[in-house]
Parts: structure tokens; sequence; C-alpha cells
């Protein structure tokens, strides 16, 4: 890391934060709320590490990761999105399974480290610019096409989608997928570009910062990608602080996205949030 | 073409409502039974180690005892809360917070073996972790801020605090730089009730909190109003029944217990302030208020088990070297099988034609 610069740092530090964040932000676009991001990573992380400590292609390592994520987040969402169950409690329970598979996985791994994967560009590695082009892809998506319509039409009123024949309960399914595939995506940069270590706990909030980005983006993509450079350039800016004499306690800097988070929440008039309307509410079609 | 559907029944099944932890639990000992058989161990054995071993010493019964006791006094303030439709999953930092506000008393008066030193840290205990649950009350009442999303960021907010406290202001200054606090002067902790146990008189306060929350919920206008407010908030507001106060109440209650929790830990088995008060007890407490049926007996029930699986995940990992992961994926399997048991309350699954 000793060449590396500023802003280099920060735009590794925001990768695995615009994946995670990508994801849980077009499921929040549909209406479902998943607090179990942390656990999502966590799974992604522990997968691509083993597949990595295994000898598997990175890109193969990387498949794998999105697919454990997104094999967390259907547990997620057939008790939320099938049987009804509070997505707020369900999104807590995949939190703790999640955290408690990967330690678990993760124990035989303790200490083994990987080669990082090689930058292509600007001393950066490819997840880098993958996650910002899928950030984009997401934007354009939500905003432009005919499909994205309909997934925020679903956030937004699933009662008068169902009627007009969109299934609901299907694309729900289908963003939180995704959403459990980027956070595998998240927590496969942390395996195996960052740090590249296992460590238990290794995503150390970041599944809840992801979560805070999302408000904090007043759920538009762009902002998400903005708000992922904020934060990751702040955690940053404390150890370069360091580094010139400047002694900031490293807690204060990294308690900032959570803070700032709340004051977004607390500051901001809602019409300006753009909050889905059917956030965290259970739909059901009652036959 | 057949399919599994879900059917609506006509009414919901009331002894469902009791039905469904204990298929949780046992879908979760079978669930577990099965990974366990694919590390090649034997389930027995490792159940046995689990449930059993922990129970068979009279220092494990007081460990557990102790353990389940902080879960329990948690999960009542959670279910207070829930009454009036609070979801406050902050309860590991009104925790902590509590734990750091009895800490400063203990440090500042403890050379002097005051007798009100406990009863004045039980207070400051309770009182920090209102403080903690005030701010997502008055965000929720004046700006009508989600609660979930606040006390869930303040978790990692008091976290980052007591990290930074035991580093520097509150690091004991003979300790050699480990990040925790000098050790509590006795008059500062509770007795423990024997030579080689640390149970001690902090379960009191659980004991008498249970009553408490059961008069609050069934007996008081209170809980009533918080009752009504919580299942149908315009009929509370007909009724002239203010949601703010009904917020902050359920809030500081839960507050207070979460903090009163944190302050018996640094006051009993901690000792003194560590970097690391907490083993997940915050989020544990909720799972014990779904599988108790947010009802102050089974809140006993629930808060006994789930103290079990935190000492046989402790105990699995001495004799049997299994990670004290094990502990967390029982504590998930069980809050997912209930949440997916629970629709059994009010739905059927049926074969049926589409």
């Amino acid at each position: 890391m000793s060449d590396f610069t500023l802003v280099q740092g920060t735009l590794a530090a925001a990768t695995p934060l615009i994946f995670a964040a990508t994801g849980e932000l077009v499921g929040e676009k549909a209406g479902v709320i998943n607090l179990g991001i942390e656990g999502m990573m966590l799974v992604g992380a522990v997968t691509a590490f083993a597949a990595g400590a295994a000898g598997w292609p990175v890109v193969l390592a990387l498949a794998a990761a999105a697919v454990a994520g997104a094999l967390a987040a259907l547990l997620f969402a057939v008790l939320s999105l099938s049987l009804g169950a509070n997505q707020y409690a369900a999104g807590l329970g995949l939190g703790i399974l999640g955290s408690g598979i990967s330690a678990f996985i993760g124990h035989d791994y303790a200490g083994v480290s990987l080669t990082p994967i090689a930058p292509i560009l600007l001393g950066l590695d490819p997840l880098v610019y993958l996650a910002l082009a899928i950030a984009a892809a997401t934007g354009w998506f939500l905003s432009r096409s005919k499909a994205g319509l309909v997934v925020r039409a679903v956030g937004e009123s699933p009662r008068s989608a169902h009627d007009i024949g969109y299934p609901v309960i299907a694309i729900r399914y289908a963003v939180t997928l995704f959403g459990g595939a980027m956070a595998g995506l998240g927590g496969a940069y942390l395996a195996l570009c960052y740090t590249p270590l296992w460590i238990e706990d290794m995503t150390a909030g970041r599944g809840t910062i992801a979560l805070a980005l999302v408000v904090f983006a007043a759920w538009k993509p762009w902002r998400v990608v903005l708000g992922a450079w904020l934060f990751g350039g702040v955690a940053l800016s404390g150890l370069f602080a360091q580094g010139l004499g400047v002694e900031l306690p490293s807690e204060l800097l990294s308690a900032l996205p959570y803070v700032a988070t709340i004051l977004v929440l607390a500051l901001a008039r809602t019409r300006a949030l753009e909050v889905p309307a059917s956030l965290g509410q259970t739909f059901r079609v009652e036959g | 073409m057949k399919r599994l559907v879900l059917e609506r029944r006509a009414a919901p099944l009331a002894w469902m409502g009791l039905g469904a932890p204990l298929l949780a639990v046992a879908l979760t000992l079978i669930a577990s039974g099965l990974l366990v058989r694919l590390l090649g161990r034997d389930p027995w054995e490792t159940f046995q180690v689990f449930f059993v071993t922990p129970l068979s010493t009279l220092y494990g019964v007081s460990e557990w005892l102790l353990r389940a006791s902080p879960l329990i006094l948690i999960a009542l303030g959670f279910t207070v809360a829930l009454r009036a439709n609070v979801w406050n999953i902050g309860a590991e930092g009104m925790f902590i917070v509590g734990a750091i506000a009895a800490t400063v008393p203990a440090l500042a008066f403890g050379d002097g073996h005051p007798v009100w030193l406990l009863p004045l840290m039980m207070l400051a205990g309770a009182l920090g972790g209102m403080a903690w649950a005030a701010i997502p009350a008055y965000l929720k009442t004046r700006a009508n801020v989600n609660e979930i999303l606040v006390t869930l960021m303040l978790n990692y907010v008091a976290g980052l605090l007591l990290s930074y406290l035991v580093n520097g202001p509150l690091r004991d200054p003979a300790g050699f730089n480990y990040p925790q606090s000098a050790p509590f002067d006795p008059s500062a902790l509770f007795a423990p009730w024997g030579e080689a146990i640390r149970l001690n008189g902090s379960i009191l306060i659980t004991l008498a909190a249970l009553p408490l929350t059961w008069l609050l919920l069934q007996r008081s206008f209170l809980g009533y109003r918080m009752t009504v407010s919580g299942a149908a908030p315009a009929a509370a507001r007909y009724a002239g029944f203010g949601q703010a106060g009904l917020v902050w109440a359920g809030l500081l209650i839960s507050g207070g217990a979460s903090g009163l929790a944190g302050m018996m830990e640094v006051a009993g088995p901690l000792g003194q302030l560590p970097q690391s008060v907490s083993p997940g007890y915050g989020f544990a407490a909720i799972i014990v208020a779904f599988i108790g049926r947010l009802k102050p007996l089974g809140i006993v029930l629930a808060g006994l088990l789930l103290s079990l699986l935190y000492l046989g995940g402790e105990a699995a990992q001495m004799s049997l070297n299994l990670p004290t992961a094990m502990t967390r994926i029982f504590q998930g399997a069980l809050l997912f099988f209930l949440l997916g048991a629970d629709i059994l309350i009010t739905h059927r699954i049926r074969w049926r034609e589409r």
C-alpha cells in the first residue's frame, strides 16, 4: 500500500461499498429492505477466499462468491417474500447466520493469505472498474429502462403493479437475489483484493455502511458512488493524517458514515429522499 | 399441475403460537445435526457437549443463569418497545453505553469503597442506555425518522465510542497499554454467591423486571395505550393517546433495560470495561424475545436456551475443536426457522391445482 495514493486508496476502499449498496438499492427500489447485507458479504468473502485458496481462476472465484451471496439472499427471500416474515427480522437473522457460516468455514483459513489480483489500469484492479460499471448500468436500468420502471412501480405500489399484471413476488425475488450477488461480490473484493488474508468478520461493518449509503444517497445510484468515495476517502484520510503526524482518533473517522447517515435521515425532507413507498412492507397475493 | 400453496386459515391457529417456537427448535436441532454429520462428527456427541456438559457442574449452572440474565432483561425491554410498534434493534449499543456509563463512577469513586457505589452505577448504566435510546426517540417523534435504521447505526457508533475510550481516557494507566479500564474496586462489583462461581445479585434485577414487565404490559394504562397504538394507530389517535409519548416510553424503557444489562456485565463477570463488552447479547436478545413469544415467561425459557447456546459453543470449541461460530449459526437458524414456522399460525400448506 506504500505507493498507493489517497485517490487510489479511496477508489479501492469504496469498491466493496459500491457493490453492496448498489445491490441493496435495487432491492429497496422494489420495496425490499435487507438488513442482512453484512452476512451476505461475509458468505461471499469466504466463498471467494476458499475458491482462491483452492487455486480457482479469479473469474470463477468471483462467480462462486456472487452465487453464494445470492443463495444467502434466497433464504431471506423465501422467508420474507413467500412466507410473509417481517423483512427486518429476517434480515437480522441473515446477518447473524451469514457471519456464523463464514466464520465457521473460514476457521480453517485463519492466517492464510492470497496473492492479490493484479492491477490493470492506473494501479487499480479490474473489480474497481467493474463496480463502477455495474453502478452506472444500474442507474441507467432504473431510470431509463422499461424493466427498471416496473421495479420502481413494484416498490411504490405493489398492489397496483399486481393488479396491472406484473408478478410482484417474482420481481422482488429477482432484485433480492441481485442484491445478494452484489453483496457477495463486495465481500469477494475484500477477500481477494483488499485484504487478501482471511480474517473473521472481515467486512467490519461495511454491510451496514452499505445500507447507510443507500439512505445517504437518497436512493439514487450515482449518489451511491459519490457517497462510497466520500466514506472510503474519510476512512483513509485518517491513515494519511497519521502519516503526516496529525493525531485524530481513528474511531471518530470510522463513526462518520453512521453519523452522517443519521443526520441525512434527520435533516432531509422526506420528499427529497425518494423513499420507496412500500419499503419493508410485506406483500401477499391472497388465494 | 399440483403444487404447494399457502392457504389462509379462516381463523389463526392459537396453539401454533406456542407450537412454532418448539417446531423451530426441533428444526434447528435437525439442521445442525445434519451439518455436524456432514463435518464427519457424531451429532449425539456434539449435542451432548453443547447442551449437557455445560450444565453438569455447579459452575456451569451458575454461568448458564449468569448469561441468561442480560439476554432476558434486554429481551423484556425490546418487547415493551415493540408493543408500541417501535423496533429497537439498538440494544447492543445501549448495552455498551450502559457499561461505559457505569464504569465512570466505578473508576471515580472506587477508592473510597462507598456502599452507594453499586446503586449509583446501576442508575448510571440505566441512564446511559436511556440517553442512547433518546436519540432515535427524538428523531422518530420530531422528524419521523425510521428508528430501525437509526438504532442499527448507533450500535456501531457505540462500539467505536467504547473503543476510543478504552484506548484513551478510560484506559488503565497500569495496564501495559491493553485496551481496557482499570479493574473495578470490590465495592463496584456484585459479590459472587460462592467461592467457585460467578453468579451474583445482579440476577435479582432481571427477576424483578419480569413481574414489572408483566404488570406494565398486562395491567397498566401505559401498557394498554401502547398495545392499542401499536395494533391500531388510528384508534389510538382517536382516543387521544399521544403517539410520541408512547414511542419515548418504549425506547426509554428498552434503553434503560439494555443499559442496566451492560452495567451488570461490567460490575459482574467482567469486573472492568474491556474493548469488547458484549458477545452479541443485543442481537441475541431479539431472538430471545421472538422465541419467547413476547411474553415474560416465554422470554425466560428462550433466554435460558440462548444462554446455553453460548456455553455450548464454548464447550464445543474446547473439547471438540469446533469453531465458536457454531453459536451464531444456531442463533440465526433458530430465528429463521421461527419466522418460517410462524406462517403456520395464519396459513396452512396445501397441495392444490393451480
